[in-house]
């Protein structure tokens, strides 16, 4: 029953979104301000619709009613809870529905803001709308998550065990919230190409949408590689794999959005660069979508994939983005455009910025398709390996760090770069002395990963400088600085935030990528292995429980000359439900490094002995890759928090919150 | 400045170009210096036969894993088989197999042959669900008759 009532709601939603373009177009056309009102009425119910579906899935999901499809395949009466309610979206279905349910959602917001102005606002709120129609018309027909089964079975085929974990149950949610937050920009770079006005105040209403898809997306990819780091037992957090760089690029693009708007709204310039941006991320968040789901590439993570949905899924990514970018095309060379600004300003820091950020989308792009278009053109199928990612991604990145610290320095329209260094003198040293450091100290040398940890100091101490500077500190005396540094805007400090948060990523990733250490080996009870300077002892293998598998686990004790370190527990996890095995990894250390232990398949040595395979990673310095990214979201939130980037939704909604307060 | 031009576009779109232009040829450059090194070509063990793959030239190596062929050393080094319907290939890696590789069940390894033709994989592609099979795999095999794809589908069938 609940079932079918969900089922209807989800059709119901598709009937709001129709409506919300329809309406919404006839206002806009009409001046209509009641026809408009009626498409964001629409728009909110359309939410309210998705939001009963996606009730009904999880309540099917909570209460194991495998007469749904979509519960049977993917879950189990033996799952904890947490793992019945994160299957909901687990599976292709389930997804296509979380993803509908942030893009109804970021519609639901969009049609209560109320600074923007009549057309524009009407012209979004049709485009989320017909983005609506898309994708939920696709669930609906095509991959509809509550579609009953004949005979229901008595059990259900289990979530992967792989997906059972906290990061992964987390990690759909936030990627979703950040793809799909692009949608917002996109529909209002669409209102905008159809009003044929970008302007200051347009770019100032989409910076709060791009940061808060930015900075959901930032902590979506950061969930995802920490859970294929401690969950797949390979011991890296990145492998350039497809739907890795799926997730990717939207964000590096979102990235040169966030920055091109700051431009576009404090100096009108690079306006229609803008607009493509704002279209640009969006498409590609839904190729992000396409690749994943229908799995076109080879890929480690490919799971609830479906090749012949895709087919589909590529069309709605060719209606949306083909249509968006046709529009652009027509309407962008009248969009004025002709604030002119100088090389050596804050204004063309920002431009160099964004041409390095698009480049670097272009070759992780190129690099993801390639596989795509050889086979299309000689049926060779071929990959792109990692070491193509790592050198060109490099040698666009690093130009953009190394500008990053003078370009924050830069005053707007006429920057002075000799001021702006002199200003840097403390990061230079910074860096310089690092480098130098890190070169002499830690063996085997290596200049590049020395550089690399250079320019993570460079940028860290650079915001730093650029911080100090703002409140002039030790320029003041200190109740001015305290006075200054009340009166900063959140903004400055999340913009400061993030940027240090670039720089402890890069610390990290140049640090383990270079001196990551590596050992395998077959281990009786009792017997020891080395890796790198710590030795690790076997001491027993022991049978324990979980919740809903049974495991074998290796305590193993860790000790750097003499002196214990950590025990580490792998574990082998058998899971009955679906007979699948799975490693849990042990990972212990100090504050920075990670000592990764997993313990492999019991063999049956020459004479007797039950031996096992013991593989150890020593990560170093690995937890700034995960606390980097984490920073810069953060920076990204705190810059939400900004008086002036509200999201203009006020008023009415704060009203509704607090009826006492509006007494 | 006579060397700039006079016009306020004509000026925009040089320093435009000044900026994009260095980038863009980095960025291509650097593209195409590193994809020399780091395109791997896809073989099944009859197609690396037949193409002469040579010893020590790195290649995705694709088939099924032949039934019975698994040979656990207790160095830790694994021996198998890899077999399409024409052909097969032995295989030797060192190290964790991924948790889902199975006997009989499709294989990509990435690695290279030794001079005594041996494949000699240098990783195993990891899996996250067993009803995954690579694409060119699945392509290379379809195009054998071997497998004819769908094995995607829950068995309860699809009520209509």
């Amino acid at each position: 029953m609940i079932d079918e009532l969900g089922q209807f709601a989800l059709i119901l939603a598709l009937v709001l979104s129709l409506g919300q373009a329809g309406l919404s177009i006839a206002g806009r056309f009409r001046r209509d301000v009641t026809l408009a009102g009626a498409g964001e009425g629409a728009a909110m119910g359309a939410f309210v619709a998705i939001v009963i579906g996606f009730g009904a899935l999880i309540h099917a999901f909570v209460t194991s009613d495998f007469s749904v499809m979509n519960v049977a395949a993917n879950s189990h009466t033996a799952k904890p809870l947490i793992y019945k309610i994160a299957g909901a979206w687990g599976s292709h279905e389930g997804s296509m529905l979380l993803w509908c349910f942030m893009l109804t959602g970021y519609g639901a917001v969009m049609a209560l803001a109320r600074r923007l102005p009549f057309g524009l606002k009407a012209s979004a709120v049709a485009t989320q709308g017909l983005l609506g129609v898309l994708f939920i018309g696709y669930m609906v027909f095509a991959s509809n998550p509550l579609t009953r089964v004949v005979d229901a079975p008595y059990q259900g085929n289990s979530l992967n065990p792989l997906l059972q974990d906290p990061a992964l149950a987390g990690h759909p949610p936030f990627l979703y919230a950040g793809y799909v937050g692009f949608s917002v920009v996109f529909s209002l770079s669409v209102a905008a190409l159809v009003e044929g006005r970008v302007d200051p105040a347009w770019a100032r209403w989409i910076r709060p949408w791009t940061l808060a898809a930015w900075s959901l997306l930032t902590i979506g990819i950061t969930m995802g590689s920490y859970w294929a780091y401690y969950e797949l037992g390979w011991g890296g957090w990145w492998a350039w794999d497809p739907v890795e760089n799926a997730s990717f690029m939207p964000w590096l693009l979102g990235t040169a959005l966030l920055h091109s708007a700051a431009v576009t709204e404090k100096r009108g310039a690079l306006a229609s660069w803008t607009v493509l941006l704002g279209i640009g991320a969006f498409t590609l968040s839904m190729m992000g979508a396409f690749l994943v789901r229908s799995g076109v590439l080879t890929s480690v993570h490919a799971f609830a994939i479906d090749p012949k949905r895709g087919v589909l899924l590529l069309g709605i990514l060719g209606a949306a983005a083909g249509s968006a970018l046709a529009l652009y095309a027509w309407r962008a060379p009248t969009l004025k455009d002709e604030a002119a600004f100088t090389p050596v300003s804050r204004e063309g820091a920002l431009f160099l910025n964004n041409v390095l950020l698009a480049a670097a989308t272009a070759v992780v792009l190129i690099g993801t398709l390639l596989p795509l278009i050889r086979s299309a053109i000689d049926g060779t199928p071929i990959s792109v390996g990692a070491p193509y990612y790592n050198l060109t991604f490099t040698a666009l990145i690093a130009p953009a760090l190394i500008a990053l610290p003078a370009g924050a320095l830069l005053a707007w329209k006429r920057g002075d770069l000799r001021a702006a260094l002199r200003r840097l003198w403390i990061a230079a040293l910074a860096a310089v002395v690092t480098t130098l450091a890190i070169f002499g100290l830690v063996t085997p040398r290596s200049l590049l990963a020395a550089c690399g940890i250079g320019l993570g100091a460079w940028v860290i101490v650079g915001a730093l400088a650029e911080a100090a500077e703002r409140v002039r500190l030790f320029r003041s005396p200190l109740p001015e600085v305290g006075r200054r540094i009340g009166g900063l805007p959140r903004g400055a400090w999340g913009m400061t935030l993030a940027h240090i948060g670039i720089g402890v990523f890069a610390l990290g990733a140049s640090f383990e990528t270079a001196w990551r250490a590596e050992a395998t080996e077959v281990l009786t009870l009792g017997q020891t292995m080395r890796l790198g300077a710590f030795e690790l002892r076997l001491d027993k293998v022991a049978q324990s429980f979980g919740a809903n598998f049974e495991a074998e686990r290796a305590f193993i004790r860790v000790t750097s000359a003499g002196r214990l370190v950590c025990e580490a527990e792998p574990d082998r996890r058998l899971y009955a439900a679906d007979g699948q095995t799975v490693s849990g990894v042990a990972i212990c250390g100090n504050l920075l490094d990670d000592i990764y232990v997993v313990s492999g398949e019991p063999r049956p040595n020459v004479n007797g002995t039950q031996t096992h395979l013991i593989r150890a990673y020593w990560n170093p310095w690995v937890r700034f890759v995960f606390a980097g990214p984490l920073v810069m979201a953060l920076g990204g939130l705190i810059s939400l928090t900004d008086r002036r980037l509200r999201f203009a939704v006020t008023a009415k909604v704060r009203a509704a919150l607090s009826p006492a307060a509006a007494e | 400045m006579p060397l700039l031009p006079r016009s306020r576009t004509a000026r925009r779109r040089l320093m435009t170009l000044s900026v994009a232009a260095p980038v863009l040829i980095l960025a291509v450059g650097v593209a195409l210096y590193a994809m020399r090194g780091s395109i791997s070509f896809f073989y099944t063990p009859s197609q690396a036969e037949a193409a002469h793959v040579p010893a020590g030239q790195a290649i995705q190596l694709g088939g099924m894993v032949r039934a019975g062929s698994v040979v656990k050393k207790p160095d830790g080094e694994i021996d198998f088989v890899v077999a399409d319907k024409r052909g097969t290939s032995p295989v030797t890696f060192k190290g964790e197999l991924p948790d889902l590789f199975r006997e009989g069940q499709g294989v990509v390894a990435m690695g290279a042959y030794n001079s005594s033709g041996v494949f000699v994989a240098s990783q195993i592609l990891a899996k996250h669900d067993e009803k995954y099979m690579p694409p060119e795999l699945a392509a290379a095999l379809k195009k054998q008759g071997e497998w004819h794809g769908d094995g995607a589908q829950p068995s309860y069938g699809v009520s209509p």
